[in-house]
């Protein structure tokens, strides 16, 4: 017989993580919208790869198949590693990202809740590292031709015709290019690379996660401090440079809607198991990401700073939660009643 | 409403299913075939029992008399015959009986003299102790005794808040006793405003009552009492708890381990200023009181109900439906189920709620926790119950008592919207079983190891006293030749040797107050010689054992 108490809130693991998948879908239509349909496959494919890898690791640790298999955990990794690789990259790529993302970052640690890492972020750092060039070819904005898009995945690859640089990789090459430098104002609203703010196409994307991503916030599966603390430091630190130097550093609002900042926002930092829990971890957490993705977009050797700013921030959520433990009832400081 | 509220953090708002029975007014329940009146009132409280079997009661004699501060008196709650006193199931957990005086009713229910206490002349002293000797306990579940929380604070008592936020679900025996007996309990209220000399009563109703809020409303203004007031609180679990209502009427919160009076304020359910009432105007001590019969019954409502009538013999009333698997005392948040039908309703029994497979269903497979933080948001004590989770799982206790352990007040709202389904409160409850066993555990090999010290030190002394006999026996020898020699020539004295002298006839007398028994004829007469090397091996007995002292300590 169980103890008090006896009646529990509809709630499980499997709704928690199947509302972040549908907060996902509007930013995959908008994505299948720009660069077509071959981010589809890419997601049927990590999602295929995560649940068997899964499947295989509980089938040997013994742990109980239809319970941890149906709890959609695996499946939230799969579709961020599919929408944070690059949606023309082939088919092994993704396929050993995603199970070395179950079977090392996520099973070995012992499965849900217990690893120290995000998984899709580990799968996109070792594969950057490993595979630099096959994780820059990003599909050119426009270019839907879904035949040309399954050739890339499954075929042998011709590009050329179909991909096209990454805003970010575009500013790099500007930037890098001394006597280019000047042009980088000139760069937003309606050029062909950087589209309106943040890069055609994926300015559009950006916008649906963060409706998404907003509904998250609604359905209270995150709170708003990780988001919020994100995208105010990372529009602060970008303000402030761009303010110093308009030609070195690019305008706050194109991080915002550039690369992975949006999708960092709401559904990566936000990962609950690597993350920080505490109100002010939170922010401290995600102020932190931001800062080292936004340094990282500058001065790194990568384009997007945000799957190595996320792990080097899991490394210190333990010791930030720990030190921002906030009071308890009845126990807060006479004069800092926050209320 | 013009008082502000303060908002307590946390909270669920889980479906209040009030409806059911708060429709019917309050029913009498009949007399039972027997009462069960358990002598232990809480953890701390044991009342001490002064009537033996066979002997016939009145309705409020006193059966059991209070034994220290936290407890109260216990009374017949109806006419009859003591049948037994004897182990009987009482509602706790464990489900283990506890000494009970067994009562038999005639049928008659026929009172003691009920004479009315004059308050208004009487010290608070007189009245606090007249209330622990009509036996009146808080009546909203934790049965703490009220003459002690109306007992004078470090800086008085400011404010006195009256509970009637009933915030558990199916629960509403305070609803209809406030809608039906709002004169009563204001009338007790004023008695303790007069006893603690608060200067403010706040009554505290959910908004969910608002038939309940406009009786006490009606009774408040036709009092023309300005110090007493109605306030509806937000509709929220643990609205009703004493800390979070406490917090929305008066924004004080009291910490774990402090009581309302460190802060000049007191909380008191409805029912229990009720008993003050009836106890003080008609003479009536605490024998009965209300409470709602629901969830899986066909007739659910309020009865009031004789103290230590079993539950057996009350579900008839409410007509409990076929697939009943069990039964609550309490409301599904904190409720306690029940071992036996034959546990007895206390004081602090507010409910009996039949549950059934539809109503409880069984917990889903427990998942790993994914901190995905829901527990934190909803605990009401502002805890990180995942990190307490964490350390009670590992029986990292000490971590789990940094993390505020004991600041828990198991109102279950973190189990009640953890997505992964931990019950996070059976492991709070077991952490702090833990460290409670690991404190007694303790405290015992205190006591122990100072036993064992005593032991050391009376068998170094016994092992002295032997050696100072055997010392005593051989001497005695020696002591004919001696005294022969001693015939012939008697060796001057002098002043040193008188000083020596005296010091040893002071080790002789201790010697001889221990061994004259023994040996009579022997001690009276040694030489002076032999008396030195007594003293002597006794100074040196006495070093030995202070020297032993800080060693046996150092040992430990």
């Amino acid at each position: 017989m169980n103890n008090s108490p006896y009646i529990l809130k509809p709630a499980s693991v499997r709704s928690v993580m199947l509302r972040v998948l549908c907060a996902l879908l509007p930013g995959i239509a908008i994505y299948v919208w720009f660069f077509g349909a071959a981010i589809l496959l890419q997601i049927a494919l990590t999602s295929i790869t995560a649940l068997a890898a899964e499947a295989l690791i509980l089938g040997l640790r013994g742990k109980p198949l239809k319970q941890f298999l149906t709890d959609g955990s695996a499946l939230v990794t799969a579709w961020l590693i599919a929408l944070t690789f690059p949606s023309i990259a082939p088919w092994w790529l993704t396929v050993l990202g995603t199970i070395l993302a179950i079977v090392v970052a996520k099973q070995l640690y012992g499965g849900l809740g217990q690893n120290p890492f995000n998984p899709a972020m580990v799968a996109f750092a070792l594969m950057i590292v490993a595979y630099p060039s096959l994780m820059s070819q990003w599909p050119a904005a426009g270019s839907t031709d879904f035949a040309a898009q399954w050739q890339a995945i499954f075929g042998a690859r011709q590009l050329d015709a179909i991909t096209m640089a990454t805003p970010l990789d575009a500013l790099r090459t500007v930037l890098r290019d001394p006597e280019q430098r000047a042009v980088i104002a000139g760069l937003l609203g309606g050029n062909a690379t950087f589209g309106n703010i943040g890069g055609r196409g994926w300015e559009w994307v950006a916008a649906g996660y963060l409706a998404g991503g907003l509904w998250l916030i609604q359905q209270r599966v995150i709170t708003w401090h990780m988001p919020a603390a994100f995208l105010a430091t990372l529009f602060a630190i970008a303000g402030v440079f761009s303010l110093i130097d308009a030609t070195q550093f690019a305008p706050p609002l194109f991080h915002l809607l550039t690369g992975g900042a949006m999708l960092g926002a709401f559904f990566i930092i936000t990962d609950p198991v690597s993350g920080t829990t505490t109100p002010r971890g939170k922010l401290i957490f995600a102020a932190g990401v931001a800062t080292l993705t936004w340094i990282i977009r500058n001065f790194g050797a990568y384009p997007d700073g945000i799957a190595f700013a996320v792990l080097l921030m899991n490394i210190a959520a333990p010791l930030i939660d720990r030190y921002t433990q906030p009071a308890v009832f009845g126990r807060r400081k006479a004069d800092g009643d926050p209320q | 409403m013009i008082s502000m509220l303060f908002n307590f953090k946390g909270g669920v708002k889980p479906a209040s299913h009030k409806d059911e029975s708060a429709q019917a007014p309050i029913r009498v329940a009949p007399l039972p075939s027997h009462l069960v009146v358990p002598l232990r009132q809480s953890a701390r409280a044991v009342a001490r029992c002064v009537v033996e079997p066979g002997r016939v009661v009145l309705k409020g004699d006193v059966i059991a008399v209070p034994e220290g501060p936290m407890c109260t008196a216990v009374h017949a709650p109806s006419s009859g015959t003591v049948r037994a006193i004897a182990p009987q199931p009482i509602p706790h957990p464990s489900g283990l009986p506890a000494p009970s005086i067994v009562i038999e009713p005639d049928g008659e229910d026929r009172w003691v003299e009920r004479k009315r206490f004059d308050y208004r002349t009487s010290t608070a002293q007189q009245t606090r102790d007249y209330l622990r000797d009509c036996g009146i306990v808080g009546l909203g579940g934790a049965g703490f005794p009220s003459h002690i929380k109306l007992g004078p604070g470090e800086a008085g008592i400011e404010t006195l808040i009256l509970n009637g936020a009933e915030c558990e679900p199916w629960i509403t025996c305070d609803d209809r006793l406030m809608r039906e007996r709002a004169d009563g309990i204001l009338a007790g209220a004023d008695i303790m405003r007069h006893v603690t000399g608060a200067r403010r009563v706040l009554i505290g109703i959910e908004d969910n009552k608002p038939q309940a809020i406009e009786a006490m409303q009606t009774a408040v203004q036709s009092l023309g009492n300005s110090v007493m007031q109605v306030i509806a609180v937000p509709t929220r679990y643990p609205a009703g708890g004493e800390k979070q209502l406490i917090r929305t009427l008066t924004g004080i919160e009291i910490p774990y381990g402090k009581l309302g009076t460190h802060f000049g304020v007191q909380c008191f359910n409805v029912g229990s200023a009720y008993a003050v009432f009836r106890a003080v105007e008609h003479g009536e001590p605490l024998v009965s009181r209300v409470l709602t019969l629901s969830g899986n019954m066909a007739k659910p409502g309020n009865f009031e109900v004789l103290i230590g009538t079993p539950i057996r013999e009350l579900l008839p009333l409410a007509g409990p439906h076929a697939d009943t698997d069990r039964y609550l005392m309490g409301g599904p948040m904190m409720g306690v189920a029940l071992q036996t039908l034959d546990t007895p309703v206390i004081k602090g029994t507010n409910c009996i709620l039949a549950g059934s497979p539809a109503l409880f269903p069984p917990p889903p497979p427990e998942m790993p926790c994914i901190r995905c933080g829901a527990c934190a948001l909803a605990c009401p004590a502002e805890l990180q119950p995942f990190e307490l989770y964490w350390f009670s799982r590992a029986k990292i206790f000490g971590k789990a008592q940094e993390y505020s352990l004991f600041d828990c007040i198991e109102c279950g709202c973190c189990s009640y919207v953890c997505p992964s389904r931990i019950p996070l409160v059976d492991y709070f409850r077991f952490a702090k079983g833990e460290i409670w066993a690991r404190e007694r555990e303790k405290t015992a090999a205190d006591i122990a190891r100072e036993r064992y010290e005593q032991r050391l030190a009376r068998e170094e002394r016994e092992k002295a006293e032997k050696a100072a006999k055997l010392a005593a026996k051989t001497a005695a020898g020696r002591e004919k030749a001696a005294a022969a020699l001693a015939e012939v020539a008697k060796p001057a004295t002098t002043p040193e040797e008188d000083a020596k002298k005296a010091l040893i006839a002071a080790a002789l007398e201790r010697a001889k107050a221990q061994k004259e028994q023994a040996h009579p004829e022997n001690t009276g007469n040694l030489s002076p010689e032999q008396q030195a090397e007594v003293a002597a091996i006794e100074e040196r007995r006495a070093e030995i054992r202070e020297m032993a002292k800080p060693h046996l300590r150092q040992d430990d």
